[in-house]
C-alpha cells in the first residue's frame, strides 16, 4: 500500500464513511483510520435509523441544511446503492390538551423549516391513520417525510463505494498520534504509519481526544444514553406510522418507530453518561420503555420483546454540528454530531468537501464516473435473499448461510461478530441465537482465522 | 400447488413419532418438514444421558435418541432443509428450501415446532452486551456440536431441570458453575436436583436471588444480583441463561391460531381453534421429556386415524 493520501478521515462511524465517499469519488486519494475491529463500532453501531425531515430542528442551523441536503441525497442515490426506504411518515401525537395546544406551533415551525407538507390531524383521523393507537391520543401532527432506513447498510455502502473509488479502509487502525511535517501531517496508528495533506476528525465519541491529538480541543463530549426496547414481529402491523412525542422543556420523550427488518422499537432515551464505548442497559429503564409502549399501543401487552440495546450520541455542550476547517494546519473538525448524524451524513460530506474546497485546495476538475456498489438488501419489504433458495441459517430473521459467507468476503468485510450481524440481521432475532449462535460463531471464527 | 392429506411441521421427537405412528395405522400421505439439515429436533444438541424411547430406559444420550429416531423413520416422506415461513391468508403453508420460495396445502396440519429458551432480551436483563451470554440450547450446541468452551467460569440462570442439565454439560467441557441463581423461593425441578447439584457438582443454588445485570469490557466480568434487597456482585466469565420456555411460534405469531403466551391454546384432541390445524409436543408450552413428546405424538396419530376412518 502507498501510504501517502490526500485525505486521512479519523473515524469510521456513518459521518466519516460518508466523508470519504464523498472526497474518493472527486478523485482525490483518501484513507480511513477506525479504531474497531470493524465499521460503525460507535455511535453509528445504535440509533433509531431514521431519516429526518429536519421539521422540528432548529431554525438555520447547520444542523438543519446538512439534514435536508443528506435527506436529499440519500433519496437521490438509494437505488443505485440499493439502499432501502420505508415511507412511514411520522405523527407527533399530542395526550394532553397541553400537548394538543403546542400541534400548531410544531406545524408553523415545520413551515418555516420549509417542510411544507406538514399538517394537522384531527383525533378522528389519527385514529383512522393508527387505528391501534389507545385512545388516550388526543390529536397528532402529520409528517409525512420521516422514513426509516437502514441504519448499518447505508454506512457500508458509502464505505464500499469509497473503496471502489480507490479509497482505503484501515480498521483496528486507533489513531495515536499526529505531526505536522513539511506541509504533510504524519499519522501514526495502530496499523501503521500513513501520511495525508489534510485530516478530517470524525472521530464522534472520541472526537475530543483525536483533536487533542493536534490541538487544544474548543469541545468535550458528553455522551448522551439512549436505551431501546424491540419487540417481536407481529408488533410491526399495530403501527404504520413513527410515533414521536411532543417534545416539552424537561425531555424530548420516546418515540416508537417500525424497523426495517419488520420490528416494532421504542427508544431513545436521554441519560448522561460518562461511557464512551458499549454502553449498558438497565432493567428498570427497559421496563419503563416497555410500559409506555404498552401505554401507546395495548395490543403490544401480547407480544414478546426480541431485543435491546443502548446508542450513545456524541454530544457536546454547543446545540448545533461543530464542522470547522482549521486554515493553517489542514484540519477539519466534524464533531458534536449527535442524534441526527445517519440523516445529515451525505450532507455533512458535501459541507466538509466545500470547506475542503475552499480553504486548502481545489477539488480535481474532472471527477472520475461515478462506480455504484450495492449492498445486498436486508429490509423487509424488497427481495431478500432467501426467497431464491440457499440454506437458511438464522430461522428467525430467515438469514442464509450465502448471505453469511457472503458478509464475510468483499472489499469490507465485517470484522467482528457485531459486525456480521450488522451486515446480515443473523442472530438478531426473537430466539437471539438460541438455534443458530452456536453454528454462526463457529463459522465466523473459522472464515476469520482462515484468512487473517 | 404440491397438496398432502397430513403436514406435520417439525422432525423433532413428537412429529417424527406421529409421521412413524400415521405410517403403522395405514395413513400413507404425511410429510414431515423440517428446517434444519438433518431431523431430530433439540435432542440433536443434548449431548448428556436422560433419553428414552417412549419415555422408557432413559440411558441414551440426546444424539443417540436422534438417530435412533430417524433411524425409526427412514423411509418416510422426511423433508428436511425445509422451513413453514408462514401461513397464507388461504390457510395454505408458505415454503422455503434450497431451491427458492414455494407454497403447500394440506388437509390436516400438525405444529410440532417444540420451544425455546426466553433470551436474555426478553428477560429485560440490563447490563453490557457481550459475548460469553447465552441460552443452554447454545452452549449445548458450543460444547457437543462445536466441542468449543465458551467460559470457565459462568453463572447459571434458572432452576428448571433444563438448568441442572447444564452442570453434565459444563462437567463434559471442564467448566466450573460459580452458582445458580433463581428468582423463585422454590426450585422448578424436584428438589433433590439442587442437593445433587451442591454435592455432585460443588455448586450452590441461590433462591430468591434476581439477575440485575451482566457487567463487563469485552468479555463477561460480573453479574450483579439483588436478594432480600441486599445488591451484590459475582465475580464469573459468562452467563446461561435458561428455561422460561418460549412456543416456537414464529410462524403462527402473526394470528392465524388463537394462542396464550405463544403456546397454540388446544382442546384435549390436540387441535387448535382452526379446525384443521393441531399441535403436539412442547410447542404447547411446557417443557416435556422427549419421550413424552414421543408418547403424544402417538396419541395424536390415534385421533388423525379415528377421524379419517
Ligand atoms: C440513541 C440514538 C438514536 C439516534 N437516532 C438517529 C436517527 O433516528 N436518525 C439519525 O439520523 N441519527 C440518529 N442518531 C444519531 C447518529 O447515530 C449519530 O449522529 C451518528 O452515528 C454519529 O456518527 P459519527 O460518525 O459522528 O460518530 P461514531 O459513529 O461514533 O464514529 C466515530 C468512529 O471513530 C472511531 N474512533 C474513535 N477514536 C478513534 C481514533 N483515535 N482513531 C481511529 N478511530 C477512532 C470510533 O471507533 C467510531 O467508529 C441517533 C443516535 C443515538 C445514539
Ligand atoms: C437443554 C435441554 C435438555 C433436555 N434434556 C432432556 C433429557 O435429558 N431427556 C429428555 O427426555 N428430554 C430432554 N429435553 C427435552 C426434549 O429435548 C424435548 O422434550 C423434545 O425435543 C421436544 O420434542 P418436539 O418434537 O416437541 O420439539 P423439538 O425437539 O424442539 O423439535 C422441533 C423441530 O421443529 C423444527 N421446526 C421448528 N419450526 C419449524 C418451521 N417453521 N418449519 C420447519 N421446521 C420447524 C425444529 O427445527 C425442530 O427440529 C431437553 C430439552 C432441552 C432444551
Amino acid at each position: 500500500m502507498d501510504n501517502r493520501f490526500d485525505i486521512a478521515v479519523i473515524g469510521g462511524g456513518v459521518v466519516g464513511l460518508a466523508i470519504l465517499r464523498r472526497f474518493a469519488m472527486t478523485g482525490l486519494t483518501c484513507v480511513l483510520l477506525e479504531k474497531g475491529a470493524d465499521i460503525l463500532s460507535g455511535a453509528s453501531k445504535g440509533n433509531s435509523a431514521l431519516l429526518h425531515t429536519g421539521f422540528d430542528a432548529p431554525a438555520k442551523s447547520l444542523e438543519l441544511q446538512c439534514m435536508q441536503a443528506g435527506y436529499r441525497e440519500y433519496i437521490d442515490i438509494r437505488q443505485k446503492l440499493n439502499l432501502p426506504l420505508h415511507e412511514t411518515g411520522a405523527l407527533v401525537v399530542a395526550w394532553t390538551q397541553e400537548e394538543l395546544a403546542a400541534l400548531d406551533g410544531i406545524v408553523e415551525k415545520a413551515h418555516t423549516n420549509d417542510v411544507s407538507n406538514v399538517k394537522r390531524l384531527t383525533q378522528t383521523e389519527l385514529r383512522v391513520r393508527e387505528p391501534q393507537i389507545s385512545k388516550l391520543a388526543l390529536g397528532a401532527v402529520l409528517v409525512p417525510g420521516e422514513h426509516v432506513i437502514d441504519a448499518w447498510s447505508a454506512p457500508l455502502a458509502y464505505g464500499q463505494q469509497a473503496i471502489a473509488h480507490g479509497a482505503v479502509i484501515l480498521r483496528n487502525a486507533e489513531v495515536t498520534s499526529v505531526e505536522r511535517v513539511n506541509s504533510q501531517w504524519r499519522i501514526a496508528s495502530m496499523a501503521g504509519e500513513v501520511t495525508a495533506g489534510t485530516i478530517i476528525n470524525a472521530a464522534g465519541l472520541f472526537g475530543d481526544y483525536v483533536e487533542a491529538l493536534a490541538h487544544e480541543p474548543s469541545f468535550t463530549i458528553k455522551p448522551r444514553k439512549g436505551q431501546f426496547v424491540v419487540f417481536d414481529k407481529p408488533a410491526a402491523k399495530l403501527a404504520r406510522s413513527i410515533i414521536l412525542p411532543v417534545p416539552n422543556e424537561r425531555t424530548k420523550g420516546v418515540v416508537l418507530f417500525r424497523t426495517i427488518f419488520g420490528n416494532l422499537a421504542i427508544g431513545p432515551t436521554a441519560e448522561e453518561t460518562d461511557e464512551r464505548t458499549n454502553p449498558a442497559t438497565d432493567s428498570a429503564t427497559l421496563a419503563k420503555l416497555k410500559s409506555r409502549a404498552i401505554e401507546i399501543v395495548p395490543a403490544l401487552t401480547d407480544i414478546d420483546v426480541t431485543a435491546v440495546y443502548a446508542g450513545l450520541r456524541p454530544a457536546t455542550h454547543h446545540k448545533d454540528y461543530i464542522i470547522e476547517a482549521h486554515k493553517d494546519k489542514n484540519w477539519i473538525t466534524v464533531a458534536g454530531i449527535r442524534s441526527t448524524g445517519l440523516t445529515g451524513s451525505l450532507g455533512i460530506a458535501q459541507h466538509v468537501a466545500k470547506l475542503y474546497a475552499k480553504h486548502f485546495n481545489k477539488l480535481p476538475k474532472k471527477p472520475p464516473e461515478p462506480i455504484w456498489t450495492p449492498v445486498p438488501n436486508l429490509a423487509e419489504q424488497s427481495i431478500r435473499p432467501y426467497m431464491k433458495g440457499g440454506e437458511i441459517i438464522c430461522h428467525c430473521e430467515w438469514v442464509t448461510r450465502g448471505e453469511i459467507e457472503a458478509a464475510c468476503q468483499g472489499s469490507l468485510p465485517a470484522g467482528d461478530l457485531g459486525g456480521l450481524k450488522r451486515r446480515t440481521r443473523a442472530m438478531m432475532g426473537r430466539c437471539q441465537g438460541f438455534y443458530c449462535g452456536a453454528e454462526i460463531t463457529t463459522m465466523f471464527e473459522k472464515v476469520k482465522h482462515g484468512t487473517s | 400447488m404440491e397438496h398432502h392429506d397430513i403436514v406435520i411441521i417439525g422432525g423433532g421427537p413428537a412429529g417424527l413419532t406421529l409421521a412413524l405412528e400415521l405410517n403403522a395405522l395405514g395413513i400413507k400421505d404425511v410429510v414431515v418438514l423440517e428446517r434444519e439439515q438433518e431431523a431430530g429436533g433439540i435432542p440433536r444438541h443434548c449431548g448428556h444421558l436422560g433419553f428414552g424411547i417412549d419415555n422408557k430406559n432413559r440411558f441414551l444420550t440426546g444424539p443417540k435418541f436422534a438417530t435412533k429416531l430417524r433411524e425409526l423413520t427412514n423411509g418416510l416422506d422426511i423433508r428436511t432443509g425445509t422451513t413453514v415461513l408462514e401461513f397464507t391468508l388461504r390457510g395454505t403453508m408458505r415454503l422455503h428450501s434450497g431451491s427458492g420460495i414455494s407454497e403447500m396445502s394440506a388437509r390436516r396440519i400438525v405444529l410440532a415446532t417444540g420451544t425455546r429458551e426466553s433470551s436474555r432480551a426478553a428477560r429485560l436483563i440490563g447490563g453490557n452486551r457481550l459475548p460469553g451470554v447465552m441460552n443452554t440450547g447454545t452452549f449445548q450446541q458450543l460444547v457437543y456440536l462445536k466441542h468449543q468452551k465458551p467460559f470457565s467460569n459462568p453463572v447459571i440462570v434458572g432452576s428448571e431441570w433444563v438448568s441442572f442439565s447444564n452442570l453434565l454439560t459444563c462437567r463434559h467441557a471442564k467448566i466450573k458453575p460459580v452458582c445458580m441463581i433463581t428468582e423463585s423461593t422454590n426450585l422448578n425441578a424436584p428438589s433433590y436436583f439442587s442437593l445433587g447439584a451442591r454435592l455432585a457438582f460443588g455448586v450452590s443454588v441461590k433462591r430468591s436471588t434476581k439477575l440485575l445485570s451482566i457487567n463487563g469490557h469485552i468479555k463477561v466480568e460480573s453479574v450483579d444480583v439483588e436478594s432480600g434487597g441486599q445488591k451484590q456482585t459475582i465475580a464469573c466469565d459468562g452467563v446461561i441463561i435458561s428455561g422460561k420456555f418460549r412456543s416456537e411460534n414464529g410462524l403462527y405469531s402473526s394470528g392465524v391460531i388463537e394462542q396464550e403466551n405463544t403456546a397454540p391454546l388446544t382442546t384435549d384432541t390436540y387441535r387448535t381453534s382452526k379446525p384443521n390445524i393441531y399441535a403436539v409436543g412442547n410447542v404447547l408450552g411446557h417443557l416435556e421429556t422427549a419421550g413424552a413428546c414421543m408418547l403424544h405424538g402417538r396419541k395424536l396419530a390415534t385421533i388423525i386415524a379415528s377421524e379419517l376412518r
